[in-house]
């Protein structure tokens, strides 16, 4: 992270702070998605590429599906409860259905090598910066 | 209309105790299912990002607890630019009733999802009378 944590214990406090700051961010802005907000996204940057990480709990692997087309990514899928023979719901907070959300980053990403990674229930992307789109260093004379 | 609904997103909700914890962090209450079958009670977790070294589930004086800890170490040099939800650790207790045989508990975790079966006590299980 780029902000200095001088007290060890203060790390997990900014890092939450900082995730709560960013919720006003505009950086996504309205862009054209397909309909639904969920699974919810984080977007991070890490040097020039950027990084989005969703929680998708019990969802396996097989029931998303990641599409990139252009600077546009895709991320559908479903995700399912099996109760099995249950005799009596105590509580049910979990939802499963169906999600299909588009959503267009900003910044121009190499489509060919976006990677995706899917751990106990999240979802990581990798996109990488298009080499034309970086910004080139120049020199002080 | 669509045959199954569409998800909606659920915003994570933190836990409020009435005591502080002497290493401020913030906990979320994990989303939790809790059904039961004829032999068993059935607790199930929403955990997302934890694997099963970071996951404690204790027993004790009747309340069951489970705490699964986030590792911040896999943001390291991730800046946030845009967020959506907040990350942090899981905790929440429930109270058991003496219908659980406390000794007989069985875990599991996958995708996120932590599965507790705990099974009832002998003298709690439904008993068929015949008819003479």
């Amino acid at each position: 992270m780029a902000m200095l944590f001088p007290d060890p214990f203060d790390t997990l406090q900014q890092f939450q702070q900082t995730l709560d700051a960013f919720r006003a961010s505009s950086w996504l802005g309205s862009s054209p998605s397909a309909a639904g907000a969920y699974p919810p996204l984080n977007v991070f940057r890490r040097g020039e590429d950027v990084v989005v990480i969703t929680e998708v709990p019990g969802v396996r692997k097989a029931d998303i599906q990641v599409q990139v087309k252009g600077n546009t990514i895709r991320l559908s899928g479903s995700k399912t409860i099996d109760y099995g023979e249950a005799a009596a719901l105590h509580r049910r907070e979990r939802r499963a259905g169906h999600f299909d959300r588009a959503v267009t980053v900003p910044v121009e990403i190499d489509a060919d090598a976006v990677k995706a990674e899917c751990r106990d229930g999240v979802l990581a992307l990798y996109l990488p910066r298009a080499e034309r789109d970086k910004p080139k260093t120049i020199a002080i004379g | 209309m669509a045959r199954s609904q569409e998800l909606q997103v659920q915003e994570k909700k933190e836990v409020v105790g009435k005591e502080e914890s002497t290493v401020p962090s913030r906990y979320f209450l994990p989303n939790t299912d809790i059904y039961e079958t004829d032999d068993a009670l059935t607790v199930i977790m929403e955990i997302p990002g934890v694997g099963k070294e970071d996951i404690e589930v204790k027993i004790e004086d009747d309340v069951l607890r489970v705490e699964a800890k986030i590792n911040f170490a896999n943001y390291d040099g991730l800046e946030p630019l845009y967020t959506e939800y907040n990350v942090g650790h899981f905790a929440r207790s429930f109270t058991l009733s003496n219908k659980l045989d406390q000794e007989q508990v069985s875990a599991h975790v996958e995708d996120g999802v932590l599965t507790l079966a705990l099974k009832k006590a002998k003298e709690a299980l439904p008993r068929r009378i015949a008819i003479n």
